[in-house]
């Protein structure tokens, strides 16, 4: 019968599928990096991995920021079929941990020193109870302004220092019939503005007690009701339309100069190379008024597995994750900087060199803070909840007052 | 059915020339509609057909400047889905066999049900129809986990066996529906008479109800293909590298969180891999109207 | 054959189906059930503690809007897919000459993926870019349309877009069960005389009730699990004013970790989907049967 020969082929394509690998060590690895740029560069990784001697499998799964890719790895590790490696980032990590399904690749860690390599802050989230579980790649910063040159020389407007500089330069702007801020209106990017005026105006220790330590004092605090009321401000300069936009639109309204500013984080400076323009030149990037430093940074954990290929796998790509050609090759792709501190930044361009100092003088201060909005501060649920309340009131007349008592209660009721 | 506006055998006072006036009318409604339901595809195609540059510098939603083909062969075999830049290409075919196999017993299986629910009644028939149907309404976000966990049991995880099988039954509730409504307009002394005449079970299935089918075929397997090949959220959880569908590599194209945005490319994969589907419509929908003119000769 | 075996084939061969449906359907309501009242966050757990994520659930503004979202959605594109499927499906049986070419372009919405189309629709509905803008260069300079960027009108925009999407597949199966009407009735009413409008309403719209449940399951079945939809046009936005209790019940899963949250809004959506499916089916399958 037909049937058969149809589910005898969909076996043999599945058999082979499942075989192919031989020997050596091998990785099947599970990551949301899909994008032309992108997957230049993690295709770096896969090269080093196959010179020496490696099998890559490839297990690309995009979408909302990894959404989709979490939704995959749920399924794979129920089904007690978890992938090799998987990009996870923040306190997921320790997350997996907990659920007892993470490898320990401490040997790894300490052969190459990564204690003496990274950011005390960074080298933080790689750690469960001690031991080492991720490897990281690279530093992205969320708190940039990345502002059209042209726009802000036409209309005598020096980059702002501080919200109240920023809301007198958009003010300006408004007058002169240019929108003062591009921004999307979707959840993530409305909390990563938020998070950027929120670090400004808490500083970088109100910061962490409200974001990290989830403080009630703080979250209810003065200084937070005067970060909605700049939020409330913010969303007087962005346009009607708004609502739903991708970032990389919002962007592309900066370098079309119909937009002064765009707080977003250092990816978007892909775009703007994309389409040739020059850092320093055609567009300007300064940190968000305030000191501190938000960084994302991505990474990856190994799951635990069986066989010895696999394993030899994990030790392997975690080697390389961390070398430093690997690191600079992919940042210089990604538009991010290394993680390990000791990559010569000599191909880097100004807003990469700019990123790296501000990172070493906030490492040393102690105001290199992970991002909420990127998911590397809190466990999803409560930075979810947070999140919540940013956009409901971003996106409605909501008062700042009735924001922080939800705001309040939502961190509460997701714990 | 006969058409009764232009019918001449109706009793309808209207003369000539409002019956085409009608007609004319009729014509501009239908195509009004047909304008609404164009309208993504116009903003689709043309997006497909222009320069990146043309995009970031232009309107969203305006002819090409300049067309270029450049997009559709990206997005077929060359756009990356990770770190393979091979485009749609490789994936294709793994959408093709999750779909065929699982459309064909799914299709078979609502037809023995529908037939059975529809002529062969027994107590409690009704109560697993009813039961079967409100399995239509179960969200599949809320069947991952467990069926994450079943397929690891079977030994089925990650294969395209085990989305084969899933696939199949959670079809089962729509094409049971499908048959058991077509068949119930079936008379049931058709049945009696063959049963007099000797005929089994099967025998009556496949010599009287399946030489009926064809229409309630081509819905089912409209539906059923469309459900399948559109699929993601199964698609994406319960396969891996090697076995994942063509609606996994079109996320993966379009879902980028912080790369460059290839709108162009994007559209165009989203066309490409809608196309067989778009072939099942454009083919099934000749036979659907031949199928139910021939049924109804029959019957 | 024996007779014994005779009688109970038909049961042999609905018991795989059966037992398929009993397992992967009842079978993981149960255990969404059970998961319902325990702390699973990353993966399941299976202590119980009781009811705190229900009591989570109900305070939960965010669900709120979600499921009075789904009432809205669900209502409007229900009725509006039913009764566009349907005129449209009585327009195309007219002897219309090009109703293979109108029929695929009604059908083909079906055919794409919501992934991008979601793009495409973001778009034209968009003041900035889509129907707005266009409509203001013809010269109307007053013309307004900006559902898509309102909190308060935005979920209409997903019923415009899920309308596009599922009224053709109700077109075919309305036509499918136009074409399979009796002719020697209708002729009969005709050479009595009745208007044609009226053997549409009294004759050949009531003889169709199977095609009308199979409409509204098929229908229900989308409302219910619009998920690619929502993402992809507004993605629950502006703010979370066009979630539906599919993205709440994904995020919750999915994005945040938090499972036993979600499985508590998937027991009390089931719940909502039973209250309003069961008497309805229990109506029609009742009606045939008597």
């Amino acid at each position: 019968m037909k049937i058969t020969h149809i589910l005898a082929a969909a076996s043999a394509v599945g058999f082979l599928a499942s075989t192919t690998a031989m020997a050596g060590p091998e990785a099947e690895v599970l990551h949301w990096w899909t994008s032309g740029g992108e997957a230049k560069s993690v295709a770096v990784l896969q090269q080093e991995f196959s010179d020496n001697g490696g099998t890559w499998t490839d297990m690309p799964v995009a979408g909302g920021g990894g959404d989709a890719a979490m939704t995959a790895l749920r399924a794979r590790v129920l089904s007690g079929n978890a992938p090799t490696a998987v990009q996870l980032k923040g306190p997921a990590i320790q997350e997996w941990y907990e659920e007892g399904v993470l490898a320990d690749i401490s040997d790894v860690a300490k052969a190459e020193n990564w204690e003496n390599l990274l950011p005390a802050a960074i080298a933080g989230h790689m750690k469960c109870e001690g031991t080492w579980c991720a490897a990281p790649v690279n530093v992205h910063r969320v708190d940039w302004i990345w502002a059209n040159a042209k726009v802000l020389a036409d209309n005598g407007i020096s980059l702002p220092t501080t919200w109240d500089e920023f809301n007198a330069a958009a003010d300006k702007l408004m007058a002169a019939g240019i929108t003062p801020l591009a921004h999307g209106g979707q959840a993530w990017q409305d909390a990563t503005v938020f998070e950027a005026v929120a670090l400004g105006i808490l500083g970088p220790d109100g910061f962490r007690k409200a974001f990290i330590d989830l403080d009630e004092a703080t979250l209810t605090s003065d200084a937070m009701i005067a970060v909605f009321d700049q939020m409330r401000k913010m969303r007087g300069y962005v346009d009607g339309n708004f609502s739903g936009r991708d970032w990389n639109l919002a962007t592309a309204m900066v370098m079309n100069g119909e937009a002064a500013f765009q707080i977003m984080g250092d990816w978007a400076k892909g775009e703007f190379m994309a389409a040739g323009k020059v850092p320093g030149k055609d567009f300007l990037c300064i940190s968000t008024p305030g000191d501190g430093y938000l960084y994302n940074v991505d990474s990856f954990a190994m799951f635990a597995v069986k066989g010895d290929d696999k394993k030899a796998g994990q030790q392997l790509l975690a080697k390389l994750i961390m070398g430093k050609n690997f690191q600079k090759v992919f940042n210089l792709n990604k538009g991010s900087i290394p993680a390990r501190t000791d990559v010569s930044l000599d191909e880097f361009d100004s807003c990469a060199l700019l990123s790296s100092q501000d990172m070493a003088t906030s490492n040393s201060n102690g105001s290199l803070l992970p991002s909420y909005a990127h998911g590397m501060a809190l466990r999803g649920a409560q930075s979810g909840a947070i999140t919540d309340v940013v956009t409901a009131h971003f996106n409605s007349d909501m008062s700042s007052a009735d924001a922080v008592k939800m705001l309040v209660e939502a961190v509460k009721n997701s714990m | 059915m006969t058409d009764f506006i232009s019918n001449p055998d109706a009793k309808h006072k209207s003369g000539k020339a409002t019956k085409i006036a009608l007609r004319w009318f009729l014509l501009l409604l239908l195509l009004i509609f047909a304008l609404y339901y164009l309208m993504p595809l116009f903003v689709m195609v043309t997006t497909s057909l222009k320069s990146l540059e043309e995009i970031r510098t232009g309107s969203l939603v305006a002819l090409p400047r300049e067309v270029t083909f450049d997009a559709w062969k990206t997005a077929w075999s060359g756009a990356c889905t990770g770190i393979q830049c091979q485009g749609l290409q490789p994936y294709f075919w793994n959408s093709i066999l999750i779909a065929v196999p699982a459309v064909f017993l799914s299709t078979l299986f609502g037809a023995m049900n529908g037939y059975i629910i529809a002529h062969w009644k027994f107590k409690g028939a009704n109560l697993i129809f009813s039961m079967m149907l409100f399995g239509c309404f179960i969200p599949f976000q809320v069947v991952i986990l467990p069926m994450a966990r079943v397929l690891g049991m079977m030994g089925l995880a990650g294969s395209i066996q085990g989305l084969i099988f899933v696939h199949v039954i959670y079809g089962l509730g729509f094409t049971t529906l499908f048959f058991r409504n077509y068949y119930v307009s079936i008379p049931g002394e058709l049945v009696k008479a063959a049963k007099v005449d000797g005929a089994g079970f099967f025998r009556i299935f496949w010599s009287i109800f399946l030489p009926l089918s064809l229409p309630i075929i081509v819905v089912t397997v409209i539906w059923q293909f469309t459900q399948i090949w559109n699929d993601f959220l199964f698609g994406v959880s319960f396969s891996q590298a090697g076995t994942q569908p063509i609606t996994v590599a079109l996320n993966n194209i379009v879902n980028s969180t912080t790369g460059v945005k290839e709108y162009n490319v994007d559209m165009a994969a989203a066309i490409i891999a809608a196309l067989p589907t778009l072939f099942v419509y454009v083919v099934a929908g000749k036979y659907f109207i031949r199928g139910l003119t021939a049924g109804s000769v029959k019957g | 054959m024996s007779d014994w075996l005779e009688r109970h084939v038909p049961k042999m061969v609905l018991a795989p189906s059966f037992a398929a449906i009993l397992l992967f359907v009842y079978g993981f309501i149960a255990w969404t059930g059970w998961i319902s009242f325990t702390k699973s966050r990353l993966l399941p757990k299976y202590e119980i503690i009781g009811t705190l994520q229900y009591e989570r659930l109900f305070i939960s503004p965010r669900w709120d809007t979600a499921l009075n979202n789904l009432f809205i959605f669900g209502a409007l594109f229900i009725i509006i897919s039913m009764i566009l499927g349907l005129i449209l499906a009585i327009m195309l049986d007219q002897k219309i000459r090009t109703e293979g070419v109108l029929r695929t372009i009604y059908l083909y919405p079906m055919a794409l993926s919501m992934i991008v189309t979601g793009t495409a629709w973001k778009w034209i509905l968009n003041p900035g870019l889509g129907i707005e803008s266009v409509v203001r260069g013809w010269g109307y300079e007053s013309f307004s349309f900006d559902w898509l960027v309102n909190p308060e009108y935005a979920i209409y925009t997903v019923v415009i877009a899920g309308v596009w999407q599922a009224s053709g597949f109700v077109m075919a199966l309305f036509l499918a069960g136009l074409r399979s009407v009796d002719e020697e009735i209708i002729k009969a009413a005709q050479v009595d005389g009745i208007p044609t409008s009226r053997i549409y309403s009294a004759i050949i719209i009531p003889s169709m009730a199977p095609i009308f449940l199979s409409s509204f399951i098929v229908l229900a079945h989308l409302a219910i699990k619009s998920f690619d939809l929502v993402i992809a046009l507004t993605g629950g936005g502006p703010g979370y004013a066009t979630d539906l209790p599919a993205t709440y019940m994904y995020t919750m899963a999915f994005s945040r970790g938090d499972i036993g949250q979600a499985a508590s809004s998937a027991m009390v959506m089931m719940l909502v989907v039973f209250a309003i499916v069961v008497p309805y089916l229990y109506s029609e399958l009742r009606a045939k049967n008597d």
